[in-house]
C-alpha cells in the first residue's frame, strides 16, 4: 500500500514527508506502549499510535519504520516533526481512534505480521 | 578498519524529552560506517532500551559505543540506585517504573530482556547505592 493510500483511507493530514507518499509499505502496527513496539514489532513499516512524545519518533527510527500516524487528532510538536524530518519519516495525523484507523488499513490489505507475540 | 572507534555520550537524566538521543546518533554513525542494517538495528535497539533505563531509573549516565573489527560494544554506566536482584529485573514484565513513566509509553518490563535478546553478550554489574554498568556486545 502506498502512503498516499493511507492518507486517503484515514482522511489524514500529511505533517511531513510529502516526498514519501508514493513509497510502498507492507505492514503496520498500532500501540501506545513503545516498550511493546521495541519488544514485539518485526519489520512493520508503519506505526499508529495515540501517544505523542519524542520517543515515539525515536522508537520508530530504531525499528526502521518509515511512517507514523498519530490518531485521535493528536498533534506532534515542532521538535518531534523536526526529528521525523531528520530521520526521513512521514508523519500523518487522523481524527480516527486507534482501533478504527488500524481496522481501516487492515481490511484494505495492510497487514500486521501474522506472528503471535511470543514467536 | 583495524583500529577501534569510540563514540561517547553523556545521557541527561533530567529531561525525558531528550531520552534516546544518543541512540539515534549512534544509529546514524553506524550507518555512515557502512555497518550492515541488521546489526545496526540490534545495536541501536539494545542501546535505546539501556539509554531509556538510565534516564527513568538512574538519573542519567555515560554511554560508550566501541566499534572494532569484529564487534560492537555498548557500555552504559550510571551512578543510580543500582539493581538489587538482577535475576528478577531480567524477567519479562518485571518493572518498578511508576505510572508516570508508563504514560510516556515505557515501563513494561521488557527493556532488559530485550537488550539480552538483541545482543550476543550482556553483563550487568550493579551495586545497590552505587550504580549500574551494563556491557553488551554484538558480533560483526
Ligand atoms: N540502570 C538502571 N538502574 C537501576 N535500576 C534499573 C536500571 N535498569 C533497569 N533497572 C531495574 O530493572 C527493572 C527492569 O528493567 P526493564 O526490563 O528495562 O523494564 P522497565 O524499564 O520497563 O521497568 C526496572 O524496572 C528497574 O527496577
Ligand atoms: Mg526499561
Amino acid at each position: 500500500m502506498k502512503i498516499s493510500e493511507i492518507v486517503n483511507l484515514l482522511d489524514a493530514k500529511v505533517i511531513c514527508g510529502d516526498d514519501m507518499l508514493e513509497n510502498d509499505v507492507f505492514s503496520a502496527c498500532g500501540s501506545d506502549m513503545m516498550s511493546d513496539v521495541l519488544a514485539y514489532v518485526k519489520d512493520q513499516a508503519v506505526l499508529l499510535t495515540g501517544l505523542v512524545n519524542s520517543q515515539v519518533i525515536r522508537t520508530a527510527e530504531m525499528m526502521d519504520m518509515v511512517c507514523i500516524v498519530f490518531v485521535r487528532s493528536k498533534q506532534p510538536s515542532e521538535e518531534m516533526i523536526e526529528l521525523a524530518r531528520e530521520s526521513g519519516m512521514a508523519v500523518l495525523t487522523t481524527d480516527l481512534r486507534l482501533y478504527e484507523a488500524c481496522g481501516k488499513l487492515y481490511v484494505n490489505g495492510l497487514i500486521g505480521n501474522g506472528r503471535k507475540s511470543h514467536e | 578498519m583495524s583500529e577501534s572507534l569510540t563514540f561517547h555520550y553523556d545521557v541527561d537524566g533530567e529531561d525525558f524529552t531528550s531520552a534516546g538521543q544518543a541512540s539515534v546518533q549512534v544509529k546514524k554513525n553506524l550507518r555512515r560506517l557502512g555497518i550492515p542494517p541488521e546489526i545496526i538495528r540490534q545495536v541501536s535497539i539494545a542501546m535505546y532500551e539501556g539509554e531509556i533505563n538510565m534516564v527513568i531509573h538512574a538519573g542519567g549516565g555515560d554511554a560508550d559505543v566501541i566499534v572494532s573489527e569484529d564487534r560492537i560494544e555498548i557500555i552504559l554506566a550510571d551512578h543510580g540506585p543500582g539493581i538489587a536482584d538482577i535475576e528478577l529485573a531480567m524477567q519479562e514484565g518485571y518493572s518498578t517504573a511508576p505510572d508516570s513513566v508508563r504514560s510516556l509509553g515505557f515501563g513494561a518490563g521488557m527493556g532488559l530482556p530485550n537488550m539480552k535478546r538483541y545482543t550476543d553478550e550482556m553483563t550487568i554489574d550493579s551495586k545497590v547505592g552505587e550504580g549500574t554498568t551494563i556491557k553488551m556486545t554484538v558480533k560483526l
